[in-house]
């Protein structure tokens, strides 16, 4: 029996990604993006881990959609809406619909619909701050290095060439 | 706030969808912010393939929310780059249609 909320937030994140790429204007499609992560957060709090919705909503929604927006502004122009021709997306349509057909029946195949959520809750969130730090550790330095060599790329690649001028 | 009424099918359906329409974007699209869009809605899939399985497990187990942290973390620092590398292509050829980008083309 599928929940009325399940339906709600599936509806919401796989309409939304949708109109994130079919969007006549790509402000309306980076909104639409937004919106689509949104209803992903929701999903991680019907799965019982709000710490990961919380990270979704600030970082996806909080920074990544208004990174693109950022973007969608200093980039826009009308002219590079370019429909792609009719046979390009009919590629593309075959495409996922045979990855979504032939996953959806391996999936159905493996005897998932068996599976259901184990009684007595979920395991405290608390858990992930202690694997974090111990079994997770050097992975979380790194990841410190990444997001540090990230930032200080992107700004090496966007500043503006002052002698340009 | 558990429902828990859903089998793990549904969740794996809801993230396979998701999959494809990236894949669907990402081999259509020609405008490169367009298949940034995809790749993030790819990497969102698989976050949420993540989180399902390890709340489905019969032991209690958050090594699938650790994950999708890194991973979100990660997918944060890559549309980073990848709009810096788009707002630096914009600025030298004043187009990001990516078959338009044929400079490195042999």
């Amino acid at each position: 029996m599928v929940d009325i909320v399940f339906l709600a937030l599936a509806a919401i994140s796989i309409g939304s990604a949708v109109a994130a790429l079919e969007a006549r204007e790509i402000v309306y499609g980076a909104v639409a993006l937004g919106v689509s992560f949104l209803g992903l957060a929701g999903f991680f709090i019907i799965l019982d881990a709000p710490f990961v919705a919380l990270f979704q909503i600030t970082v996806y929604v909080g920074a990544v959609v208004v990174l693109i927006l950022f973007t969608v502004m200093l980039v826009r122009r009308e002219k590079l809406a370019k429909t792609p021709a009719g046979w390009e997306r009919a590629v593309g349509i075959l495409a996922a619909a045979a990855l979504a057909i032939g996953m959806g029946s391996v999936a159905f195949a493996s005897g998932l619909q068996r599976w259901v959520a184990p009684q007595g809750g979920a395991i405290s969130f608390r858990e992930i701050g202690v694997q974090l730090i111990t079994q997770y550790g050097p992975a979380l330095l790194i990841l410190g290095l990444v997001l540090a060599a990230a930032v200080i790329g992107a700004l090496t690649l966007a500043k503006v060439e002052r002698e340009e001028k | 706030m558990s429902l828990g009424a859903e089998p793990l099918l549904d969740y794996f359906l809801v993230s396979t969808v998701l999959f494809a329409i990236g894949v669907y974007g990402l081999v259509t699209k020609r405008n490169a912010l367009r298949m940034l869009f995809a790749i993030e809605i790819i990497i969102n899939a698989a976050n949420l393939n993540f989180v399902a399985f390890s709340r489905y497990l019969s032991t209690p187990n958050v090594t699938g929310q650790t994950v999708a942290l890194f991973s979100i973390a990660l997918a944060a620092a890559e549309a980073a780059v990848g709009l810096a590398i788009i707002i630096l292509v914009f600025r030298v050829n004043r187009e990001i249609d990516v078959l338009e980008l044929r400079r490195l083309r042999g």
